[in-house]
């Protein structure tokens, strides 16, 4: 099946089997490892990718649903600044300079949906935020230093950063 | 937060950036399953599916297309058919003709062009066994109707005995005795990125990369499996997506396995297990039961301890006689007391082996004498704190080894640092309380304890970890170490280390990959030691480096400031220069094998943690509204990773306290999937109170000694003494589901007293 696309800001066309997951076509024909596979049922949000900026399991998605959507995975959330340099999103800086990275597995799906989250209610307090993040397990950190990370995204995104 | 500066060096005590950070949160880190291997085909393992019996044929279905697969059996093992780890018992591969001691004993290899091929290939393959009565619980190995393992069932037994010749009578003669019998399940470490190796050949030399913790491990077990010797075996660690034990002794299996695969093959093999087979068949937290006797004085002074501790440790011994061992060596807890007898038992079972987790055996007796000092604290209506204070070991106290603590003693310190928090108030409430429907309950627990840092008595210097420090020509300086970053920071660390120990800038330091072709053997990354007993190798390389590059400076007028210019000046002119240092256990540190006596650890980590919960009286819904959790680290070389270590580890304690069960039917996994193998969710997690107590270990780099292990000790306790303070019910057992808290009140009607 012929498929359209947009994928990380750039018009794609895929020949492939409708019924593949998302997740396997990312990872072996397209080269973007950074979608990870932890449970392979839509538990752990390892797969996270960004269909049309809400975040979805890859997991579970046959990749015949991309046809005219908008895909981001986390090789696409970083831009590129005007000479070449990564700028990383407010979410991703905010994990690193936080600690809410440690094995880093979970990472990719984390930043995905908590970028994701940000966009939709920039105002979100740790509560709210804990149920965002919800779908996304994390076996590292006991969540704390990502709760503390977003809160600072939230707040440079805001204007104003405690980092 | 505090970014160090470009040029300086970076700090001890802050939280500059990972150096990991960045490939992590943009996803270029590469995990195995993400490794490049052009022309490489999937395994996949066949497995036994009875927890007994003597395995009698394997045929090949005559109608499928074997073509492109591969079949390996024990037949196609060139060395020695074992998993080598202490005892050499158990089997890569069992033969035809050899005995099945396992649901999840591999029986079989394939390999095949993709994964689905090979899982095809596996259902056809027919198996034909003997099935033979299994043991698969404590009481039936207990009973040894059937003898799994000798005539007895007992893979080790240890014991400890401290002035016990009468300890019956001393106990009868206490004025107080609290006896119970503490029940822990096992526990998945549900590391998120499943196991996975990477083998391939390269002529006669087998090369390894994989999600592994010891890359010694896995080269000491491919050497006895494939008869090579040592240089023809290559084991490198790719970056790992956690680990917390899981990935200590498992990955010697599955680097087998794809070894013999990609050598039949003659290809590349991918073994990464799915979720399914990676919580069936790989090692959990061992199930233990302790049973506790304790006998006080009438003010509340400990006298007496009588301990019993049974672990299940599964099929073969693997590593249960060392998880047994420092089961026991926590089991008197961080008390004075004068008399002791412990006795330790780890039983074969036909499970799946236990092994590695984040504790190590100590979790489980901390979970019992915690519970029964909760239990003296109401009995004897003395302050929870106070009964601690009474009896805790300070600095010139003895413990049930008769090792005498002097050095880096935190005990007062994290209960004085707790009790001062508690006047805090709470940070708002993380957890879903909106989600319980009155009537709730409300009640606290609290729990102290400690942890030995390093390997156990003589472990660390049998072990003699080495680390090289080499200045590259670049005017850079390379650290060579086996430790392995499973997500606990040591790359940054070690930088952190280096760069104060050489005054160079992080920039300057650069961490060897972790493979057995590149690095010396610094021991395995277990048991706490990586930062206190490695990280110190690291440093005295670094200060040995320094001082010839100042005397090399001297000789030259150069800038002896500046030591990565002198350094690559040194290169230059008078060719490579690289410092090796091996492990020097400090003075006085003697320990009997025998007698089980004296310094059992080099130092210990202390930890106070207190729970707050609520409990819906009608769901049996519990919700933990605070977790305080103070922690003396010694030193905290990176504040930062420091709490994540701490606060990482106690939402495990907290998950295995009230939500992580791992239910077992005749020997089998009954939820394998994470679907109903459940680990806490942000929305699970309280906030979560981390308070670092520095008391500096004079033998470790600035200070530090260990922080892995010790925050999985305490919290389930504290829980468990929570929700007895909410319900009234005794909490012996743990995870404390809903259904297991509604049994409890079933059976034993709440007393009001006791809340
Ligand atoms: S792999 Fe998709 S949710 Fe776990
Ligand atoms: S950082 Fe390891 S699972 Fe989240």
């Amino acid at each position: 099946m012929k498929l359209r696309f947009r994928l990380n800001d750039e018009d794609k066309e895929l020949d492939v089997e409708p019924f593949r997951r998302l997740l396997d076509v990312l990872r072996e024909d397209l080269h973007l490892t950074g979608s990870k596979e932890g449970c392979g049922e839509g538990e752990c949000g390892a797969c996270t990718v960004l269909i049309d900026g809400a975040p979805v399991n890859s997991c579970l998605v046959p990749v015949a649903q991309l046809d005219g959507h908008d895909i981001r995975t986390i090789e696409g959330l970083a831009r590129q600044g005007t000479d070449g340099e990564v700028l990383l999103d407010e979410v991703q800086q905010a994990l690193v300079s936080f600690g809410g990275t440690q094995c880093g597995i979970c990472t990719p799906g984390i930043a995905l949906c908590a970028s994701a989250a940000l966009t939709r209610e920039p105002n979100a307090d740790r509560a709210r935020l804990r149920e965002l993040l919800a779908g996304n397990l994390c076996r590292c950190t006991g969540y704390q230093l990502i709760i503390d990370a977003l809160v600072d995204a939230a707040s440079t995104r805001r204007g104003n950063s405690k980092r | 937060m505090s970014k160090d500066h470009e040029d300086a060096p970076m700090t001890i005590g802050g939280s500059p950036d990972r150096v990991d950070g960045v490939p992590k949160v943009t996803g270029t880190a590469l995990y195995v399953d993400d490794l490049e291997a052009p022309g490489a085909w999937h395994g996949a393992t066949l497995r036994s599916d009875v927890p007994r019996g003597r395995f009698v044929s394997l045929t090949r279905a005559a109608d499928f297309d074997w073509s492109d697969v591969v079949v390996v059996t024990a037949d196609d093992i060139a060395g020695q058919n074992v998993v080598a780890l202490i005892e050499d018992d158990q089997p890569s591969l069992v033969p035809v003709g050899g005995m099945i001691c396992h649901r999840e004993e591999a029986l079989a290899l394939v390999a095949a062009p993709t994964r689905a091929a090979a899982r095809a290939a596996l259902a056809h393959l027919t198996v034909v066994v003997d099935a033979l009565p299994a043991v698969t619980t404590l009481d039936a190995a207990l009973r040894a109707d059937v003898a799994v393992h000798n005539d007895d069932n007992v893979l080790k037994r240890l014991e400890i005995h401290r002035n016990d010749d009468d300890i019956d009578e001393i106990l009868a003669r206490c004025a107080h005795v609290i006896e119970g019998t503490y029940e822990t399940g096992a526990q998945e470490q549900m590391y998120i990125e499943p196991q996975g190796i990477l083998a391939e050949w390269r002529g006669e030399t087998c090369r390894v990369t994989g999600s592994l913790q010891c890359p010694y491990y896995v080269h000491k077990a491919l050497v006895m499996l494939l008869g090579l010797p040592d240089d023809q075996v290559v084991v490198t660690q790719a970056v790992t997506g956690g680990g917390f034990g899981g990935k200590e002794e498992y990955p010697s299996m599955i680097a087998g396995h794809a070894a013999l695969l990609a050598r039949a093959a003659g290809r590349p093999i991918k073994l990464i297990y799915d979720r399914a087979e990676d919580i069936a068949a790989t090692t959990k937290r061992h199930p233990a039961r302790v049973h506790h006797r304790l006998g006080l004085d009438a003010d509340g002074q400990l006298v007496a301890a009588d301990i019993d501790v049974l672990l299940d440790g599964g099929a073969y011994v693997t590593l249960s006689p060392v998880v047994l061992s420092r089961a026991i060596l926590h089991a008197a807890g961080p008390y004075r007391i004068p008399h002791v007898r412990i006795v330790g038992r780890a039983l074969a079972t036909n499970t799946p082996p236990h092994g590695a987790f984040r504790g190590f055996g100590a979790p489980q007796t901390t979970f019992a004498y915690e519970r029964q000092m909760q239990k003296a604290s109401r009995a004897l209506g003395i302050d929870a704190f106070e009964l601690r204070r009474k009896n805790l070991l300070r600095s010139g106290d003895s413990t049930a080894t008769g090792q005498v603590l002097t050095d880096s003693v935190g005990s007062d310190a994290v209960l004085d640092t707790l009790s001062a928090a508690l006047e805090r108030a709470a940070p708002p409430a993380a957890a879903r309380l909106g989600s319980l429907h009155s009537p709730v309950r409300r009640g606290r627990g609290l729990a102290f304890c400690f942890h030995g840092s390093g390997f156990t008595g003589s472990g660390e210097q049998r072990l003699a970890g080495r680390v090289t420090v080499a200045c590259l020509p670049s005017g850079d300086f390379e650290i060579r170490s086996s430790s392995t970053d499973i997500g606990q920071g040591m790359l940054t660390i070690f930088s952190q280390i280096a760069s104060q120990a050489l005054g160079v800038p992080a920039a300057r330091i650069v961490l060897s990959e972790p493979s057995t072709e590149r690095v010396p053997d610094s021991g395995p990354t277990v048991a706490s030691r990586t930062c206190m007993i490695v990280g110190r190798l690291v440093e005295r390389a670094c200060l040995a480096l320094a001082e010839q590059l100042r005397a090399h400076a001297a000789a030259n007028r150069l800038d002896a400031t500046d030591l990565a210019t002198v350094a690559a000046h040194r290169v230059a002119h008078a060719g490579p220069l690289a410092e090796t240092c091996e492990h020097e256990s400090p003075p006085g540190v003697e320990w009997s094998d025998e007698t089980y006596t004296g310094a059992a650890y080099p130092v210990f980590g202390w930890a106070a943690c207190l729970v707050d919960v609520a409990v819906d009286e009608d769901t049996r819904e519990v919700v933990v509204e605070r977790c305080i959790h103070a922690v003396d680290v010694g030193r905290a070389i990176h504040r930062r990773i420091v709490e994540g270590q701490i606060e990482g580890g106690t939402l495990q304690a907290l998950g295995w306290a009230l939500w992580e069960a791992v239910p077992y039917d005749d020997g089998r996994v009954l939820n394998p999937s994470m679907t109903d193998c459940i680990i806490p969710t942000s929305a699970d997690a309280p906030e979560l109170e981390t308070l670092l107590v520095e008391m500096p270990f004079a033998h470790g780099p600035h200070g530090a000694k260990g922080v892995g292990e010790i925050p999985m000790d305490g919290p389930a306790a504290a829980v468990a003494g929570a929700i007895e303070d909410a319900l009234g019910v005794a909490c012996d057992v743990v995870p404390l589901l809903p259904e297991v808290l509604d049994v409890l009140l079933v059976d034993q009607p709440p007393q009001e007293t006791l809340a």
